[in-house]
């Protein structure tokens, strides 16, 4: 594989929240649940992006504006072209059949959102379930509300569902409930205690890391964590991973490769 | 079937084997180190530090086509100060651990080298040949005889550790520019640096790739010109030389040292083969010295020469 970005046309837009735009563009490329590819602007700059839609040939990723990128992208209208290389990393090994539990802080919903389709469409086979918390700061950034029906929302000011953390929601679901699987992906602090209720439940969980990523493809050691690249090794990693990894919940890495207490 | 001893030492430095992580590879924590140790690295190099903190260049930083890699990183680094306080204790990191030291001018490289002299480094390494940062290595005029041999006179009077001297494979008077650095007292010579620039266009998009437009070509592209240095080089210094451009097969490393490298550096062969390109090379390197009938790789060094 050659790693260059190929410009591709955007074919759709959504608007899934005021902060939140999901754009449409087609490949052949084949993706897995979690899985990213690098986004290009010529002469501005290139970032990861996980895929939140995976439909035969038409892939969306869902953006949250946070930035001069980000502001950049929300911008492109349906027809013009972004640059996209990948697929990259490790996504989510999709192989327990019920009860399974998926949890997204914020943008982190984005990830898991493919994995739900996945999912979805698997347990009509193993006539599962899945359990789905996402958890923003307000309602206002609620996503896929029209995607996904019978999601537990939570909000930190208690605009919609319950107030307060998911982590805290998915603590009460344990209350009443027994999850096989559970997968999440949002900012790390959250990971960590999701990953630590997981331990104390002994439930298996599988989580998707951020870090700054600039090669995709494990060779620049920008996006380390305690010696695993996420952007090869990673971005998922299951929980006997994670207890080797010292950074995991406690330091990020900056722009500079310094490593920076959270 | 003869037994293999890959085991070399460098300006008296141990290795298990010839193999060494380049610098701008992987090196950015004492994690990833280790991690490239325990696939099998003889000896692991550093992302190169500079006094300042930098970010580096925007991305896309690392592309690659069909004969290799192009990339502008530009030197991104936490500094002298955050460098000094990853890379402690380096002796859990299981093999020799190189600095690779940068600078805008003699006096930052000197800074850096005080700034981690406390620190376990088996050698200190100076590229003076990045060709895609301004104010470092060829965009600050530091490929010169001149200036490599005042930068190397500063470094050997700031340091007692082994000075290895990073080049370019740009320069057709390489052969002058080791003898300044050989006679300022740099240990060994390292060669090559990626060469260049050069720059890759996407026709759609009607640009270049990279965020700096340029970058150094790496890989298969560049290691029939990095043996070519590396054998005029022999014949020209005394000081050893590190072998880098283009290996990531066993053959490939034989090759080099055939050339007259002693060990050689393995960068973009991370790409081509993963983290245990290490393992992978030492293996085949054994494979072909048992089939051919070597069993000591000091036998090799310079073996193509006349």
């Amino acid at each position: 594989m050659i790693e260059q970005p190929m410009m591709v046309k955007i074919c759709d837009i959504i608007e899934e929240s005021s902060t939140v735009k999901t754009f449409f563009f087609e490949s052949n490329m084949q993706f897995e649940p979690g899985q990213f590819v690098m986004v290009w602007i010529p002469l501005l700059d290139e970032k990861p992006f996980t895929i939140s839609y995976i439909q035969n040939n038409i892939f969306g990723i869902s953006v949250l504006k946070r930035g001069l990128f980000t502001n950049a992208l929300h911008a492109k209208k349906i027809g013009g072209t972004i640059g996209i290389r990948g697929p990259y990393g490790r996504g989510f090994s999709l192989q327990t059949n019920s009860n399974l539990c998926v949890i997204g802080g914020g943008i982190g919903m984005a990830s898991l959102s493919a994995v739900i389709d996945r999912l979805n469409l698997t347990l009509k086979v193993h006539q599962g379930n899945v359990t789905v918390i996402q958890g923003t700061r307000t309602s206002a950034e609620i996503i896929y509300q029209k995607r996904f029906k019978n999601m537990n929302l939570c909000t930190e000011d208690g605009s919609v569902g319950f107030k307060g953390t998911t982590v805290k929601l998915f603590g009460e679901l344990l209350k009443k409930q027994r999850f096989k699987q559970v997968f999440a992906c949002g900012p790390e602090m959250m990971l960590y205690k999701v990953v630590e209720l997981c331990r104390e439940y002994c439930i298996e969980c599988e989580v998707s890391l951020d870090r700054y990523i600039k090669c995709g493809f494990g060779i620049c050691g920008q996006c380390d964590c305690s010696g695993h690249r996420v952007c090869i090794d990673g971005p998922v990693f299951n929980m006997e991973e994670l207890s080797r990894m010292e950074d995991f919940g406690k330091t990020i890495m900056t722009k500079t490769g310094e490593r920076v207490i959270y | 079937m003869p037994n293999i001893d890959l085991s070399i030492k460098l300006c008296n430095i141990r290795l298990n084997n010839p193999t060494i992580l380049a610098s701008g590879i992987l090196g950015t924590t004492k994690a990833l180190l280790k991690r490239v140790a325990e696939n099998s690295a003889g000896a692991v190099t550093i992302k190169s530090i500079s006094v300042e903190p930098r970010e580096g260049h925007k991305n896309p930083t690392v592309i690659t086509f069909e004969a290799g890699m192009l990339n502008a990183v530009g030197y991104s680094n936490p500094g002298v100060e955050a460098a000094a306080r990853e890379f402690t204790d380096l002796q859990d990191v299981g093999v020799p651990v190189i600095a690779s030291v940068i600078g805008t001018q003699k006096e930052d490289f000197v800074r850096v080298v005080e700034g981690i002299s406390g620190l376990e480094f088996s050698a200190i390494e100076i590229p003076l040949s990045c060709p895609h940062t301004p104010g470092f290595g060829l965009l600050a005029g530091q490929g010169t005889p001149q200036a490599t041999f005042e930068i190397t006179s500063a470094v050997r009077r700031a340091t007692s550790l082994p000075i290895f001297v990073k080049l370019s494979p740009n320069i057709t008077e390489i052969c002058n520019i080791a003898k300044a650095a050989e006679d300022a007292g740099a240990n060994a010579i390292t060669a090559v640096n990626s060469m260049g620039p050069g720059m890759i266009i996407n026709i759609e998009a009607q640009k270049p790739i990279l965020s700096f437009k340029v970058g150094g070509v790496t890989g298969d592209a560049l290691r029939p010109i990095a043996v070519r240095c590396v054998y005029d080089l022999y014949k020209a210094i005394k000081i050893p030389i590190i072998g880098v451009g283009g290996i990531s097969t066993g053959r490939h490393a034989i090759e080099m040292i055939m050339a007259g490298a002693s060990v050689v550096g393995i960068g973009t062969g991370v790409y081509y083969r993963g983290v245990d390109v290490f393992r992978k090379v030492c293996e085949e390197m054994t494979q072909w010295m048992q089939e051919n009938g070597f069993s000591n790789i000091n036998s090799i060094v310079g073996g193509a020469h006349d």
